[in-house]
């Protein structure tokens, strides 16, 4: 049985939407992540198998794995970036947020966007100004009234940490800022459009350590309210600022358990030896 | 041993001097033709007493130069002004040669280029941006797309002359749109037609992918993200490449000379009968203007002001024209770097 209270789609059916949980809380439901027995090719080949897993909201996931082993393609499946790529697709199995299978031809992926953000690798703030890069997300969804953009612009530079540093210069452009600081600015923007889950890729490959520390400390903090999937190469940041990590290996997902089980008693010899360091 | 050093240096020598020459040549073509046209066509545009410009010049359709000898003295009137002298001098009967075009001005010229551009333009950005952003943005790489792509190549490579033709058999001919505005416009913007979509293709590639997908994954639908995040960066850059096509859609004669250009037109653009005439009407150019002064009436020592004149003002435009390019160019390149 499963709440449909909290679905925003009234298609989805309950016979369309097979889940086990018992009768979980409507609150929980929201930004939950299923994705099962997922295949995904790029042309003919073939860079996920099987995946089979359950993403729990108000936490943060870790992916890791070597790279190539398909931990960004999968992240990118989530909120359909995949669609841009000529010959990308998934080619079995499905991904579900709060129950709706996101692939479905009637789910409006702009919809679908809105409501699963993500941080980019690569820290990309457009080159406008950073109140209008925080509000750009709001503008495109309507939001006309000015004050309506101002509050949002406020609170999302405070959750992303940011507002302190650029609250008097906030028409100033963002590019101006540092590299920490625009990565920031971009958390901040995702944030904005007020999402129920934020994916973030590799999002502090390109810091430095005290702006590393900044975002894994935001990351920590935004968990109270958002489903935050994460992929890193950096073992240390996974063990930080994760609760969950998933430890993919040639495009399967080998292991998920709790981060510290992951750490300390890890279940598949892969996984440790990849811990270690003895390979990756 | 010592001789085969000395001939290989010798021919180092030669080859260095070569390569030199031939470098510097493009210097004295370039040095001869601007000081050539500057020189004669200076004596035409500027005077000696202020405003030290040739408003005339500017300002005045051509006019039929008269040249006459009148007690001893050589006379040189303009149209207008012969016809006053006869009436000021009732009773004396001269023997006038005249010299077409040869006196007045070249404003009509200057107008018509100008129409001729504007439209042109108008018609090939519209199209060009338009195939630009599909190409760019929405095309996938198939069959057709390549299709597309050798065909705008080879439009690019078409002769001129063949556009004027082509021009003439579909627009004047089939269409009954005679020699008209709206024929030149249409000719000469399926000439720049190409050069402008590769070079909005280029500006619209060169904005980083990074913005499109952090457009799109903020929730904006694929034409929002082209229109607010995509084409104002790349805007810049097309417009500053377009520029470059101003110059050649200003510089060609061949495409308007079946079109779109008279020889001699009365009437100034704007004074037409009704609103729809407008587009109807041929209209005098300065390159074709050019070219009827410099081949298509007898030559004499007369003929020299006006197609030196005329040259010197259209290169004085289409350098202009260039420069403001330059300087758009260097303008955006520093407001948007990344």
């Amino acid at each position: 049985m499963v709440n449909l209270l909290e679905m925003p789609e009234p298609t989805s059916t309950k016979t369309a939407s097979p889940t086990t949980t018992p009768a979980p809380e409507p609150e929980i439901e929201r930004g939950l992540i299923e994705i099962e027995q997922l295949d995904f090719v790029y042309g003919n080949h073939q860079v996920l198998h099987d995946v089979n897993l359950k993403i729990q909201p108000r936490a943060v996931t870790a992916f890791i794995g070597p790279s190539g082993c398909g931990k960004t393609t999968l992240l990118r499946c989530l909120n359909r970036m995949n669609d841009l790529i000529d010959g990308a697709r998934i080619s079995r199995g499905s991904i579900r947020i709060e129950g709706v299978d996101i692939n479905e031809p009637s789910v409006d992926v702009v919809d679908l966007r809105r409501r699963v953000g993500m941080v980019f690798q690569k820290s990309n703030p457009f080159p406008k100004s950073i109140y209008d890069n925080v509000a750009y997300g709001l503008r495109i969804a309507g939001v006309t009234k000015r004050t309506l953009i101002d509050e949002a612009v406020e609170k999302s530079l405070r959750s992303a940490a940011l507002w302190d540093e650029v609250k008097d210069r906030l028409h100033v452009s963002g590019y101006g800022l540092s590299g920490g600081q625009q990565q920031r600015l971009c958390i901040a923007r995702a944030l904005a459009v007020e999402p129920e889950i934020v994916l973030m890729d590799e999002p502090c490959s390109a810091l430095d350590p005290i702006a590393t520390a900044k975002v894994e400390e935001l990351i920590r903090q935004l968990k109270a309210q958002y489903t935050i999937v994460i992929v890193t190469h950096n073992m240390q940041q996974a063990g930080r600022c994760s609760d969950r990590t998933a430890f993919f290996y040639l495009g399967r997902l080998i292991e998920v358990d709790d981060t510290t089980r992951i750490f300390s008693n890890p279940g598949q010899r892969q996984t440790e030896e990849y811990i270690t360091g003895r390979f990756g | 041993m010592m001789k085969a050093k000395t001939r290989r240096r010798f021919l180092e020598q030669t080859l260095f001097w070569l390569f030199r020459i031939a470098t510097y040549l493009v210097l004295a073509a370039a040095t001869y033709i601007f000081l050539d046209i500057g020189i004669k066509g200076g004596r035409t545009v500027f005077t000696s007493k202020p405003p030290f410009v040739n408003l005339e010049f500017l300002s005045q359709p051509p006019q039929t130069l008269y040249v006459f000898d009148f007690e001893g003295k050589k006379m040189t009137l303009g149209d207008r002004e012969f016809r006053q002298w006869k009436v000021q001098h009732p009773g004396v009967e001269v023997e006038a040669s005249s010299v077409a075009y040869s006196a007045g001005g070249i404003w009509p010229c200057i107008v018509g280029t100008a129409l001729l551009v504007i439209g042109s333009m108008v018609l090939a950005l519209g199209i060009g941006i338009s195939s630009a952003i599909y190409l760019s943005e929405y095309s996938r790489n198939g069959p057709l797309i390549r299709l597309v792509r050798i065909a705008i190549l080879n439009l690019a490579g078409v002769p001129s002359i063949v556009f004027g033709l082509f021009g003439f058999g579909l627009f004047v001919i089939f269409f009954g749109w005679n020699v008209s505005l709206i024929a030149g416009w249409f000719t000469l913007g399926l000439m720049v037609l190409p050069a402008i979509i590769t070079a909005s293709e280029e500006s619209l590639r060169a904005v980083p992918q990074g913005l499109r997908e952090g457009s799109l994954a903020l929730g904006a639908s694929k034409w929002q993200t082209i229109r607010k995040n995509v084409l104002p960066y790349a805007l810049p850059g097309i417009l500053t490449s377009s520029i470059l096509g101003i110059a050649r859609v200003a510089g060609e004669t061949a495409p308007i000379m079946f079109t779109a250009a008279y020889a001699m037109k009365d009437e100034m653009p704007w004074q037409v009968a009704k609103f729809t005439d407008f587009f109807f009407q041929g209209v005098m150019a300065l390159p074709y203007h050019i070219y009827v002064v410099s081949s298509k009436i007898p030559q004499n020592e007369y003929t020299q002001r006006v197609q030196y004149g005329a040259a010197f003002v259209f290169l004085f435009l289409v350098m202009l024209i260039a420069l403001t390019s330059i300087v758009l160019r260097e303008r955006s390149r520093s407001r948007l770097s990344w």
